[in-house]
């Protein structure tokens, strides 16, 4: 605006290379008050002085305050802090401001500038009261309860009436939503599965060559994988890719006013969103746990094939042999329960979000962390109950 | 460099922004072709024209958001777009731009809004940027809302903490897209005296795309009129002068709100 830096003067101005030091200067003679100011008033100098409040004491109330500025060189908004300071100290010792003096600009610009400060309220400080933290817990945690059950009843009626074919979602959705979290995810669940099935493998045979067992590194890694290992690796891949991907959508979508729009229009967001989201990971995790013990086997089996002395033939056998099917169900129901975890805590995070850019970040990452850390809780609850019942 | 080209010679010297034979294109789809215009030193520059023809787009090529597909801007004779893109930021600091959401940086404080350009760009310490934001947001009469989250804001606020940032590293030339759409009167009203005020105040020259007709007469004193049919500008003047005698029925007719001849038998018929 007024800068003269980049060859650039505002007509009327004088050009000048160097800057001069803003300064001023309170002459007091007999009820006339005058600041006198001189130099170059520009902000980028970072040098504008303060016209503290003290400098006005002992003027009597209802005197005027006035400016000299003949000696003035160039000014922006630097002046303009400068001469709001001394509006404030102005209006609170009662004195008449004269802005007459003023260059008209800057006269206009701090008619502007309100007369009293504002000084932001320094942050109460927080005391701990144990009894108050310890209800404000217990009221968030039995709302946030109410709000889980309730979406859990959304989406257990909603997954009902998908399965009798009377679902009010729509198909495109479904299947939109399956290619992501299906064939989308096959290679990191391949990738993933493969590596642990070969670790396994390693592990156990460095130990069970000790003891010429060469061959049941084939139940190690059949009964590892197919009742631990595959289903929480792949439902750990999923809270990663697409339990992220469905709060940060949903959190975005409540940013823009989308979800607003499906309320007021009456299409329940549960249906439209939540549903086809939570299915599609419902339909696909059992079958990425299936592929994810296949693949995970055949890891096993190169390392295996590698460091020991193992026959393809003998590979397999052992494997059947070690692994009965009631063990695969076991890992398909626990998929699926890892299914409505992730897509039903993603989902709900996003619904939860705030507004801004900054919430779909936390949004997302709470997803994960919450899905992450959910599965393995819940494994720990499976292999108490396998336990219980004899699985 | 403004004698070589004859049009501009014919249009002022002292042209602060120029736009010659502007075109710009989405792919394929031209938006505006042959556009040009000059913006005066301290003038309030209003762009015109009905929903869609092109006004926001080509603000985005004045602020260097969208390459023009052929045509120049010139900022004080020098080509906007011809240089580096170094170049092109160097001037773009000489710009001031109010989007029209404001556009606020959501994880930063108001006063953190305002304060990040002179972080960037000025050698300040913080006392000194501390005191030039509260100056800033004081000017828009923001200053008690220094620490809130623009989510705390309402419309009318946050479009004027958008104008105090835009304020921020003491443009040259401020930029307005639709300022005063989603405010009621009162607020726009008031935002237009603002407007008045930086540019007497400050000494900006404003650029704004808009089509809110009171507010257009009330500050702007030159503009030019966009056309979506025929992609190019149909009329140059201050709004109010566009209204009461401009040769195009068309701009006369939107300028003072009126139907078109063929419009009102279409619906009378």
């Amino acid at each position: 605006m007024w800068k003269t830096s980049d060859g650039f003067a505002q007509t009327g101005l004088v050009m000048v290379d160097e800057k001069r030091l803003p300064t001023w200067q309170l002459n007091r003679n007999d009820g006339c008050n005058r600041i006198v100011l001189g130099g170059d008033w520009i902000a980028d100098i970072g040098s504008i002085p303060d016209f503290p409040q003290s400098s006005v004491d002992g003027i009597p109330p209802g005197q005027s305050l006035q400016f000299d500025t003949v000696d003035i060189g160039r000014w922006d908004t630097g002046l303009l802090e400068f001469l709001w300071d001394a509006k404030r100290a102005a209006i609170t010792a009662s004195l008449v401001l004269d802005v007459g003096a003023l260059p008209g600009a800057a006269s206009k610009m701090l008619a502007l500038l309100p007369g009293s400060s504002f000084e932001p309220r320094p942050a109460a400080r927080l005391r701990f009261r144990p009894l108050n933290w310890l209800g404000g817990q217990t009221v968030d945690l039995l709302a946030e309860l109410g709000t889980v059950t309730s979406l859990l009843v959304t989406i257990l009626t909603g997954c009902a009436f998908a399965l009798l074919g009377r679902a009010r979602m729509r198909k495109v959705d479904l299947v939109a939503n399956i290619r992501d979290a299906g064939p989308s995810a096959l290679i990191i669940v391949s990738v993933v599965n493969f590596l642990i099935g070969a670790i396994l493998a390693f592990v156990g045979a460095v130990q069970l060559r000790k003891f010429a067992a060469d061959v049941y590194v084939a139940n190690l890694v059949g009964l590892a994988l197919v009742r631990e290992m595959s289903a929480v690796m792949t439902a750990i891949v999923m809270a990663g890719r697409t339990g992220g991907a469905y709060a940060a959508r949903i959190a975005t979508m409540q940013g823009n006013e989308e979800i607003d729009a499906l309320t007021v229009i009456g299409i329940p967001v549960a249906d439209y969103i939540v549903l086809p989201a939570i299915l599609a990971l419902v339909v696909t995790m059992p079958f990425l746990y299936l592929y994810g013990c296949l693949v995970g086997m055949m890891g096993g089996f190169v390392v295996a094939f590698a460091m020991l002395t193992v026959t393809g033939a003998g590979y397999l056998h052992q494997t059947l042999d070690a692994v009965p099917f009631s063990q695969f169900v076991f890992g398909f129901v626990k998929s699926i329960a890892f299914a409505l975890l992730i897509g039903g805590t993603s989902c709900h995070i996003g619904l939860k979000a705030g507004r801004s850019a900054a919430d779909v970040g936390v949004a997302a990452t709470r997803a994960v962390v919450v899905g992450i850390v959910g599965v393995i809780a819940m494994d720990a609850i499976f292999a108490v109950i396998a336990q219980v019942v004899g699985i | 460099m403004s004698s070589a080209d004859p049009r501009q010679a014919g249009r002022g010297e002292a042209a602060l922004l120029s736009v010659r034979d502007l075109t710009l294109a989405f792919g394929s789809k031209v938006i505006q072709r042959d556009l040009s215009f000059d913006v005066q030193r301290g003038s309030i520059f209003a762009v015109m024209g009905g929903s869609g023809c092109g006004k926001s787009t080509v603000l985005q090529s004045m602020i260097g958001l969208l390459r023009p597909r052929a045509g120049s801007i010139l900022v004080e004779g020098d080509d906007y777009w011809s240089g580096t893109d170094a170049h092109r930021a160097a001037t773009g600091r000489r710009f001031g731009v109010l989007f029209q959401s404001a556009a606020l940086w959501s994880g930063l404080t108001v006063g953190e809004n305002v304060a990040l350009p002179m972080q960037m760009f000025t050698a300040l310490k913080a006392a000194a940027i501390r005191r030039s934001v509260k100056l800033k947001l004081g000017l828009v009469e923001l200053d008690e809302a220094i620490d809130l989250a623009p989510s705390e804001l309402s419309g009318g606020m946050r479009k004027r903490a958008g104008l105090a940032r835009a304020l921020a590293l003491e443009p040259d030339i401020l930029f307005f897209d639709e300022p005063s759409a989603g405010l009621d009167p009162i607020t726009s009203r008031r935002l237009d005296d603002l407007i008045l005020n930086l540019r007497d105040g400050l000494g900006a020259t404003i650029v704004l795309v808009s089509h809110e007709l009171p507010s257009l007469f009330a500050i702007a004193d030159d503009g030019v009129f966009l056309d979506a049919q025929t992609k190019t500008a149909i009329a140059h003047g201050a709004p109010a002068a566009l209204r009461d005698n401009c040769a195009n029925t068309q701009v006369r007719a939107f300028m003072g709100r009126e139907r078109l001849d063929d419009d009102s038998k279409a619906t009378a018929a």
